[in-house]
């Protein structure tokens, strides 16, 4: 019902909009088309000074409703998302002035110039001076906001630090594959044709023996305050992509494509609950690449935490190759403690970076 | 070669009728001829623009409807589930609808209304009546030109209605998922129908793109030299080349796309495992390559969408300014390096898809360049304002607009452009609002300018002014009010395509901004279906125009009858003598091109 009448109302709105514009044509012609012609234009001069005004409130206005709510009103998560944010207010601020300045302009002008009877327009079709001057002008301006940009683009492109440490991560529909190395700090082979839902969610080749400590699980990867992380990025089935607004990166994960990516966290998940006032605070990672009906599902955590209980957290795991042959564990075959495994320390492994 | 075609005037349209000059008979014209299978340049652009204007309608009512689903996400509304069945089950539009809306508005909106309605409709109706011909080069691929896109249409159209539904995977289709109907009941039969559309679309913009190009290059009457074209056909005539150069790469994409959906090939397919079917034995193809080839065409696409509509605002701000154009030869020279730079930046789209880094920093580069030629064309059109005299038509109203629009638009480009910026930023609402601004929004102002500034000509009256500065007023402050929001979703790193916001700890926060966003974009809907009544209803019942030449314009449009017949000229084309910019020039209001140069007249 609520429908109809709503049909019913904008219905009437338009005839009375009609009826009003045709009426204001009967009396334009009745005045002649010389003097409503001026009228009218003098009120959408007005009109143009009036838009300019109130846009430039509306500006501000949103701002001051939203700016609160984006992710610039806390620091950025990681410390290559804090070069990205200052890369950001500087181009802000080269915009910004642009954007205002031109906008005056056009509707100052706009208003300043309507057609006045005794107005003799100026016969200018060009000027070599003024063209070079805002051909040169944005050039020069375009060139710092290129090698800042660059600089960062390689930065962020380019080899992570040594310490770093690598964790896979495989977009499947809908949802996320985390696999750390191990102890061995190796990948094991995988091959996409031995994938398992049940057993085998990656494919891993177990014949591989570095593939016997990786860890893998589809909860959250977990990383260390401070130490850089590389991300090998891969995709089971679609396109996904790994988005992380709080570092201020993202890269999409491509069947048959490892990518990469690299950042280093800068706050723990506890530090960002109390930054951002927020104690349902989590970094989620938002699949940014259309990837199917459930792609606006396609949720990843990260927690970030200190190197402690980070420590903690790692010992605990258990291999997936332990989970999957049971009978390969030690400890299952002495009963024993499964976490003492784990915590033997293995540390010349650490070093080598995971190979694909 | 201009001038060879002008003094041998066998154009098409002279055989046609039997004597070129011989104007006064009429050749039997049926229905059919003149209204469906016309051969009639403005006919055919009639039917170009009425065609856009009905998929205008739908893809915004598709967005309308997806709007709805994100303003208001707790809502159901029963009066859905009458319209839509089961893809709005319990009056919530489903997941599956809301990707097929999604996907079928940026289709059609860049493909079928700002492609074929934009540069369809004016490419048709301007390039022959401002150059000075009888008709384009060939009236019957011409022909073709708007049955294939009529083709298209009904093909893309027979899509919404298939079981498994339409397309549901982003107006970019970007393989594996659109390549595997397994991933996605979308990639079923509805991209079958989809690709099979798009196909067809290729075969009718070529057509009609070498036709322009051919008609430009060889048509123009005597004395139209390349320097004195109107900017409107130089923005035109760039448009088709750009068309005809990018859109048979995106034609390879679809037939190798077609390829691995349905005869087994792995161009695209590799190292797949789809949950419930297994592992696929495509390996060694790369889902990339798909994306070079369609970006190859996408990005210049942009530029086919918009540089019609700065054409026509060049045109029309110089006319109601009573002004010359500032800077003639820059604005071609632009023009030129936009068409240029169009073919060498496709990959910024592609930042983040794992591309060789000192490959996007050169995409970098060349992307922030567009930046020049475009502040040149910003600076110029202000300075056309500058010391005018303006008349606020409806359709001067919408090129101010699209200035406004287009300088909000292109500085975010600036910054999408920076890869390194973009790694933040990519496939957010950033990007939902830049790209709408300045090429949905801004070549739709383009769009309506040319639509309310050549309305006299098409149909010999006028629309109904005060609708069209309810029109523009409206669309104007909802058009920010809708996009300017958007900013902030994005910056807050808010992607986008997503259905549903409130699962997200970090994105929830906009519920009441949606709301408002929605709310807005269903105003601006209901306006632009007054514009359309004001259309329709002018075409039949608006105020009869009763100059030859309503805008006091210069250019040879202008110097037909009222209502030009086939052939557009009753008697010999007119000769050119100057070019179509001079406004105010020693103190006369407007100097036709058809005047010849007087002896004591001032160089410019």
């Amino acid at each position: 019902m609520t429908i109809f009448l709503t049909i019913a109302v904008v219905v009437l709105i338009f005839i009375v909009i009609f009826q009003i514009a045709k009426a204001s044509e009967y009396v334009s012609i009745l005045k002649g088309d010389d003097i409503s012609r001026k009228q009218n234009n003098k009120i959408n001069g007005f009109l143009m000074v009036v838009f300019l005004i109130l846009g430039l409130i509306g500006v501000w206005y949103c701002n001051k409703l939203y700016f609160g709510k984006t992710l610039l009103a806390v620091d950025a998560a990681s410390v290559e998302g804090a070069r990205v944010d200052s890369m950001l207010w500087i181009t802000l601020a080269v915009t910004g002035i642009v954007f205002i300045g031109t906008q005056i302009i056009l509707f100052w002008f706009a208003y300043k110039y309507q057609e006045k009877d005794n107005r003799k327009v100026f016969y200018f079709a060009h000027s070599n001076k003024l063209e070079a001057i805002w051909t040169v002008i944005p050039a020069l301006v375009l060139t710092v906001l290129v090698i800042i940009g660059l600089r960062n683009w390689f930065l962020f492109t380019g080899e992570p630090p040594k310490d770093a440490m690598v964790v896979e991560i495989t977009g499947k529909q809908f949802g996320w594959i985390y696999r750390y190395p191990g102890k061995d700090g190796a990948f094991g082979k995988k091959y996409y044709k031995n994938i398992d839902p049940a057993t085998n969610t990656l494919g891993i080749l177990w014949e591989d023996e570095l593939a016997h400590d990786d860890l893998i699980n589809e909860q959250s990867m977990v990383l260390v305050k401070g130490r850089p992380v590389k991300l090998i990025i891969g995709s089971r089935d679609v396109i996904h992509d790994v988005g992380l607004p709080h570092f201020r990166l993202k890269m999409d994960a491509v069947p048959g494509i490892p990518t990469t990516m690299w950042f280093t966290p800068k706050y723990t998940t506890k530090e960002m609950k109390e930054m951002t006032n927020n104690p349902n605070f989590i970094y989620e990672i938002s699949c940014d690449q259309m990837c199917g009906n459930g792609h606006y599902s396609m949720k990843g955590i990260i927690d970030v935490v200190d190197q402690e209980e980070y420590d903690v957290w790692i010992a605990k795991q258990k291999p997936q190759y332990l989970v999957t042959f049971p009978d390969k564990d030690p400890s299952n075959a002495q009963s024993a403690d499964t976490t003492k495994l784990a915590v033997k320390p293995v540390e010349t492994a650490t070093k080598t970076i995971a190979k694909l | 070669m201009s001038n060879e075609a002008v003094l041998h005037p066998h154009s098409v349209a002279a055989t046609h009728e039997g004597h070129g000059v011989h104007h006064e008979h009429h050749h039997h014209e049926t229905f059919i001829s003149k209204y469906v299978f016309s051969q009639d340049h403005k006919m055919i652009a009639k039917q170009f623009l009425i065609t856009g204007m009905v998929w205008a309608v739908l893809g915004g009512l598709m967005s309308v409807l997806f709007r709805l689903q994100l303003g208001y996400p707790d809502s159901s509304f029963p009066w859905l589930e009458d319209i839509l069945g089961k893809w709005a089950k319990g009056g919530h539009i489903t997941p599956e609808a809301y990707y097929a809306l999604v996907t079928t508005h940026g289709t059609v909106l860049v493909f079928f209304v700002l492609t074929a309605g934009l540069s369809g409709t004016f490419a048709n109706f301007l390039i022959p009546l401002q150059i000075g011909a009888r008709d384009m080069a060939s009236p019957f691929l011409n022909m073709l030109s708007y049955w294939f896109f009529f083709a298209a249409s009904i093909v893309m159209l027979s899509s919404i209605f298939v079981e498994t539904g339409p397309f549901s995977g982003g107006w970019t289709a970007y393989p594996p998922l659109s390549a595997l109907g397994d991933a996605s009941p979308g990639s079923k039969t509805g991209m079958d129908l989809w690709i099979v559309s798009m196909a067809l679309f290729v075969v009718s913009s070529l057509l009609g793109g070498l036709n322009y190009i051919a008609t430009i290059l060889n048509m123009r009457t005597k004395g139209m030299s390349m320097t004195r074209l109107p900017l409107t056909i130089w923005a035109l005539f760039f448009t088709a080349v750009l068309g005809v150069l990018s859109f048979p790469v995106l034609l390879s994409g679809f037939i190798l796309l077609i390829f691995d959906r349905n005869f087994g090939t792995s161009f695209y397919l590799s190292d797949i495992y789809i949950n419930g079917v297994g592992a696929l034995p495509n390996e060694g193809g790369s889902a990339i390559l798909f994306q070079h080839l369609f970006w190859f065409l996408g990005h210049p696409e942009v530029y086919i969408i918009l540089l019609p509509a700065m054409g026509m605002v060049s045109e029309i701000l110089s006319v109601n300014s009573r002004k010359p154009i500032f800077g003639y030869m820059a604005m071609i020279g632009s023009l030129f390096a936009i068409a240029i730079l169009a073919f060498l930046v496709w990959a910024h789209h592609m930042f983040v898809t794992g591309l060789n880094p000192l490959l996007g920093s050169v995409f970098v580069l060349l992307t922030l360049l567009i930046a020049v030629p475009s502040a040149i064309k910003v600076f110029n059109w202000l300075t056309t304002l500058w010391r005018g005299n303006i008349r606020f038509t409806s359709g001067m109203l919408f090129a101010i607009g699209f200035v406004s629009l287009f300088i909000s638009g292109g500085l975010t480009g600036i910054w999408l452009g920076n890869s390194a910026l973009d790694i933040h930023l990519h496939d957010t609402y950033f990007v939902v609002a830049h790209f709408h601004i300045v090429m949905g929004v801004a070549s739709m102002f383009g769009m309506f300018a040319g639509i309310y500034h050549w309305f006299p000509k098409m149909y010999g009256r006028y629309l109904n002014n005060t609708l069209g500065y309810i029109h523009f007023w409206v669309t104007i402050a909802g058009a920010y009010m809708i996009f300017w929001p958007m900013h902030y979703e994005g910056l807050a790193g808010m992607p986008r395509r997503y259905y549903d916001y409130s699962i997200w700890e970090s994105f929830k926060q906009f519920v009441e901004l949606n709301r408002f966003i929605s709310l807005v974009s269903m105003i601006v809907f209901a306006v632009q279906l007054l514009f359309l009544f004001n259309f329709f209803y002018s075409i039949f019942k608006g105020r009869k125009v009763t100059s030859l030449n309503p805008w006091s314009a210069n250019t040879l449009e202008w110097t037909t009858p009222l209502r030009p017949g086939h052939g557009n000229w009753p008697g010999e084309i007119p000769e050119v003598h100057r070019w179509p910019y001079d406004y105010g020039k020693d103190g006369q209001d407007f100097i036709s091109q058809t005047t010849p140069v007087g002896e004591e007249e001032s160089h410019h």
